[in-house]
């Protein structure tokens, strides 16, 4: 496959950015994306250039961490899947492919795709967790009953990545699907209602902090999140937070 | 209750429930505009009513009025927010293939409506509120039929109100469905919820477009 690529360069946080046009040749079907760009990589090393910047890590969709806006969709045209999970058997030769970093007022661009995410870790931070003693006398989770549906539905919230498509998917640039998500695991669980007044209320209060958009329910951010975390989760944080907000 | 309509939840919550209530106001308004294509004396008679009606007037209008207005301004401040949260445009967004063009034309369709709402009050409320608080003019209980007739001769003003009406249309077939999930609305019950929020964007402009074009043939004959 021969295909042009149209890629974001930019130096570091404070410089201008701009596309940068690379032609690529020898690029197999069974390739992974990032495979595509480690190709690319070293024939830009091979010439004396800078490489591109992109995150990755454990390039099996579990970590979160590869981004990559590709034609205008997070980790490109395919569903379910992250970026490393992405073949370059979706493309076709002679295509063209626009590759940019997740963009958001609240993911400044670190160097080329590579993108700050740690506005997430801020959001956790504020209250996604629960105070439970851990020093020697810990209770079995399981001593406590949980309602099947509540506990699958938790999983289910709980396999978000953190990845930050929703956010770039998102024309207003809105993390409420990631915050829904880290909201809804406690949420359902008995472990979850101790703090779940104060937990959704410092969730919500640190992700519109950070400068993320309002939710206009396009439900874009469900179609392209590589978990399929639910909009249910959304309507569940809009109640929980209803509820905090008489509450406390 | 403190700092409610400063969060991005609270301002969606508000914007959601000050669109519900739009939506049971045009419900109402379209009960009584679809009576004036079958019987002129009960559109009288209604529209006496609520002209006339101290509680329509002096109450439901002002809170209406408040109501429109809050839905619009919050709309333009949402709209400016969710904005800014992309400082940096994409060079590609392929917005269409993961939501509708309706949901993410929200502000477009509600300036159409905004504009067609400037339009319809200075056809119907500026008259209405002239001719009963500036001149005082005498009640006539069977002036209303006659006044409506006359705004629908022209073929340009009945175009641009089916025009409005599939913007309203357009604007509802996200707008209503998505207010139940602002709300926080989303259980077994939605797929059927979204269903009637859906056939009810159609139908209630859709109804809106016959009465104008009935009432302008009506006219013409
Ligand atoms: C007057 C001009 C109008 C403007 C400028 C306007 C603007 C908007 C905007 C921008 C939104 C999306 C807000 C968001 O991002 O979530 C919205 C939502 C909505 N609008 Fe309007 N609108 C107007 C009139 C109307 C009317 C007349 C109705 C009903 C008859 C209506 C019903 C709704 C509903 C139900 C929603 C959904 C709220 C939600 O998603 O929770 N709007 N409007
Ligand atoms: S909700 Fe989905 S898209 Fe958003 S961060 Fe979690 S895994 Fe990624
Ligand atoms: S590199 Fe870990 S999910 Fe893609």
């Amino acid at each position: 496959m021969n295909l042009t690529l149209k890629i974001w360069r930019q130096k570091d946080a404070k410089s201008q950015g701009k596309m940068v046009d690379y032609q690529i040749s020898g690029i197999e079907g069974d390739m992974s994306f990032l495979e595509m760009l480690d190709v690319l990589n070293e024939d830009l090393i091979n010439k004396g250039e800078e490489p591109v910047v992109f995150d990755h890590d454990c390039r099996e969709g579990i970590c979160g961490s590869c981004s990559l806006q590709i034609n205008g969709e997070p980790h490109g045209p395919d569903r379910l899947i992250t970026t490393c999970q992405l073949h370059m058997r979706k493309f076709n030769d002679g295509d063209t492919i626009y590759i940019e970093p997740f963009r958001a007022k609240a993911f400044p661009v670190v160097k080329d795709l590579m993108v700050d995410r740690s506005a997430f870790d801020r959001i956790q931070h504020a209250g996604g967790y629960i105070s439970v003693n851990t020093s020697g006398n810990t209770i079995d989770a399981n001593a406590i009953p949980v309602n099947k549906e509540n506990a699958d539905d938790a999983f289910a919230a709980a396999t978000c990545i953190g990845c930050g498509a929703c956010v770039a998917a998102c024309k207003n640039a809105s993390a409420m699907l990631f915050t829904s998500a880290k909201v809804s695991q406690y949420a359902l669980l008995p472990q979850g209602q101790v703090e779940a007044t104060e937990r959704v209320l410092a969730m919500v209060n640190q992700m519109d902090e950070e400068g993320f958009g309002n939710c206009t329910n396009t439900g874009a951010c469900e179609i392209e999140c590589p978990k399929g975390i639910s909009l249910e989760n959304i309507a569940r944080m809009n109640r929980e937070y209803l509820k905090a907000s008489v509450k406390g | 209750m403190g700092g409610l309509i400063k969060s991005s939840i609270a301002r969606k919550v508000a914007m959601a429930l000050s669109g519900l209530f739009l939506v049971f106001f045009l419900l109402q308004h379209f009960t009584i505009n679809f009576t004036s294509i079958f019987s002129a004396e009960t559109f009288n008679e209604l529209s006496h009513f609520m002209g006339t009606n101290p509680l329509v007037q002096f109450v439901l209008q002002p809170v209406l009025i408040f109501g429109v207005i809050f839905h619009f301004v919050m709309g333009f401040i949402l709209e400016i927010k969710n904005k800014n949260a992309r400082a940096v445009k994409y060079a590609k967004y392929n917005g269409g293939a993961n939501a509708s063009w309706m949901s993410r034309n929200m502000i477009y369709s509600g300036l159409v409506v905004l504009a067609f709402l400037g339009l319809h009050f200075y056809d119907f409320w500026v008259p209405e509120m002239v001719h009963k608080y500036v001149e005082f003019a005498p009640e006539d209980p069977s002036r209303y039929y006659h006044e409506l007739l006359e705004k629908f001769v022209s073929p340009v003003r009945t175009g641009l109100y089916v025009l409005s009406f599939v913007f309203l249309a357009l604007h509802l077939w996200h707008g209503f469905a998505s207010s139940f999930q602002s709300v926080g609305f989303n259980n077994k019950y939605s797929v059927g919820a979204t269903k009637f929020a859906k056939a009810f964007a159609i139908a209630i402009p859709l109804g809106f477009i016959i009465i104008a074009v009935v009432l302008h043939l009506n006219h013409n004959h």
